[in-house]
């Protein structure tokens, strides 16, 4: 799974470059074009694979470690 | 939708008999005096330690830590110059700066700020050099480091206290005609002069920095996170109604779509390489010394969880109202006479003034001084640590003690309030041409931090390599932009037969990775002992 958020995270960089909606004037809704449209999408998409990400590839036995040795002496 | 009739046709009790301006001026009066208290609540919690002053004795949990990375990421830029770079390039703007910081931000937040977190919780770190310090093994990259990082928080800082001071100048225009006239000026005629404005602004942040620490930031940048996202939304619903004139909000939205050009409907007029490399200047939050300190006052790695996922749709919802706005402003309906045309950044301010109550006016001027402020108080607190953390306690034979600390933390945050009020007066507008120019700046040091982080071959010799390439790349680059007075400056570059535009960032970017990696593959490697502290065993 960890493997497969990563991916996703590359195809959002990739989305991002959309260049197919460069020169499109469509108004999605009657009101929103589609270029502005687009780009809302994959905002609301990154929220979904960084949700992802928290569930599937946050770094494991984090907390325990900053915790037991948090005070073992400052630089 | 039933908010924005309500919104403006019911005059606030305290506004009926106030000539024009002084309506804003009372409400965003009050919005300050809210903060002030606001801040002194926090410093009745405030336990007297320096962990506490500086980083909330590690007890802020996801919801405040949400608030706090965004509001002090988004800045006046995200209300006031979303929709004016809107009004001048389109709708491209949001890809190019908000759907991309989506993105990147939250990847920053959960590639460097979690595992920065657990460092820091682990070894005692309040500051970026001294991360750096430990982890390079070398003193001396502090001297090199603090600097440049001050350097480039110092303009940004600059950047907010003047826009301070020209959005309560033009709010409150028309207040007190006889005692400020600015006949030179109509428009700001009355108004609140900038001095007044920027230091009476300077005074609030100080204060609740002053008393409250990083606890007072907190609560005080949630609460103006809150108040610009919820003005954001309802002067979007507001200005669609009065400029549509139909009876429905979707009407309303219907008939300003379809007057919309398709130059700024498209990206038509966007070059494709600069869009593709402006994906680079978000990287910067990866080394904001501000942020840094915001990530190590979270209370557990699990509260970056909440930040993380929701930062894209903060900022979506932030940004997609703003940049609409911007749009519709090229239109007809809108009537945008040439003055304010030609200085973007004025068109929202405008459209809120010439379509809206003066309630609405003195509320929205609340929530953009709530943007630019809740990045203030994090930069001015940061500046503060750092002075009395990298310089004065490094550097003394015997450490400071906790109180100590917390007195050379506020006598620097005044001294840092101080000069950076004293430059803003000199009225030097061009600063507002280097905001893009620190983002770059920041986003070359990015190799360094993630290097840092997840590569056991950064050198100490690596590093050095880095920043010095970012910096004199920056500097060279800087100057051929005629020193930020060139605001389209971009580079080209040769491919195919044709030339294609990139942000100067790419190549600062590009300069500063491949000198790291170069160097630290043929200089020695860092201790056994260092490496234990900052990676996991190998197997």
């Amino acid at each position: 799974m960890q493997k497969i958020v990563w991916a996703l995270v590359v195809l959002l960089l990739i989305l991002h470059q959309d260049l197919w909606f460069w020169e499109d004037d469509t108004l999605v809704f009657g009101f929103m074009p589609i270029g502005l449209f687009y780009h809302a999408c994959i905002s609301v998409a990154a929220s979904v694979t960084w949700f992802l990400a928290t569930r599937h590839c946050w770094p494991a036995g984090l907390e325990a470690n900053a915790e037991a040795a948090s005070g073992e002496g400052s630089p | 939708m039933t908010l924005s009739p309500l919104l403006a046709e019911a005059p606030l009790l305290l506004a009926e008999g106030l000539k024009p301006g002084q309506t804003q001026l009372v409400i965003i009066s009050g919005y300050l005096g809210l903060l002030l208290l606001l801040g002194l609540f926090a410093s009745r919690f405030f336990s007297g330690s320096k962990s506490d002053y500086q980083l909330a004795s590690h007890s802020i949990g996801p919801l405040l830590l949400l608030m706090s990375l965004f509001g002090t990421t988004m800045t006046a830029f995200a209300l006031v110059g979303s929709s004016g770079e809107a009004f001048k390039e389109g709708i491209g703007v949001y890809g190019m700066l908000a759907s991309s910081s989506g993105i990147i931000h939250s990847l920053c937040f959960f590639l460097i700020g979690v595992k920065v977190w657990a460092l820091a919780r682990r070894h005692g770190y309040t500051t970026q050099v001294q991360f750096f310090r430990d982890r390079l093994e070398s003193d001396k990259i502090g001297l090199l480091l603090f600097p440049i990082l001050v350097g480039l928080v110092i303009p940004y800082l600059l950047i907010g206290v003047m826009a301070s001071g020209t959005v309560i100048q033009n709010m409150t225009a028309g207040a007190f005609p006889d005692l400020f006239p600015t006949p030179e000026k109509p428009p700001t005629n009355g108004g609140v002069p900038p001095w007044i404005g920027s230091l009476v602004v300077c005074l609030v942040v100080l204060s609740y920095v002053f008393f409250g620490g990083m606890r007072g930031t907190a609560w005080a940048n949630a609460l103006q996170t809150t108040v610009f996202m919820i003005l954001g939304v309802v002067t979007f619903v507001v200005i669609a109604n009065k400029l549509g004139g139909e009876e429905s909000l979707f009407a309303n939205l219907e008939k300003l779509g379809g007057a919309l050009d398709d130059s700024k409907a498209t990206r038509v007029e966007m070059s494709r390489t600069k869009f593709f490399t402006y994906m680079l200047i978000p990287l910067s939050v990866g080394m904001f010394p501000h942020l840094f300190q915001h990530w190590l006052t979270a209370k557990s790695a699990g509260a970056f969880k909440l930040p993380v996922v929701a930062h894209p749709l903060f900022i979506m919802i932030v940004w997609v109202p703003c940049v609409l706005v911007g749009v519709w402003a090229t239109t007809d309906l809108a009537s945008i006479p040439p003055p304010v045309a030609g200085n973007p950044n004025s068109v929202l301010p405008f459209m809120v003034k010439k379509l809206t109550s003066p309630e609405l006016g003195g509320f929205l001027a609340a929530g953009i001084l709530a943007a630019i402020m809740s990045s203030l108080d994090s930069q001015f607190l940061c500046l503060g640590t750092m002075f009395s953390t990298d310089v004065v306690n490094h550097y003394r034979k015997q450490p400071l003690s906790d109180r100590g600390q917390v007195l050379a933390t506020r006598g620097f945050i005044i001294a840092i309030v101080a000069v950076t009020y004293a430059l803003s007066l000199s009225n030097n507008r061009s600063v507002f041409a280097l905001a893009v120019w620190c983002f770059s700046g920041f986003s070359s040091l990015f190799p360094m931090v993630f290097a840092a982080v997840y590569w056991r071959g950064l050198t100490k010799a690596g590093a050095y390599a880095s920043v010095i390439a970012a910096a004199g790349t920056w500097v060279y680059l800087f100057a051929q932009s005629d020193w930020g007075q060139n605001r389209t400056y971009a580079l080209e570059l040769p491919l195919g037969g044709s030339a294609y535009e990139i942000m100067p960032v790419a190549a600062m970017f590009a300069a500063s990775t491949a000198a790291l990696v170069v160097v630290s593959l043929v200089t020695t490697k860092p201790s056994d002992a260092t490496l234990g502290k900052f990676f996991a065993a190998k197997n």
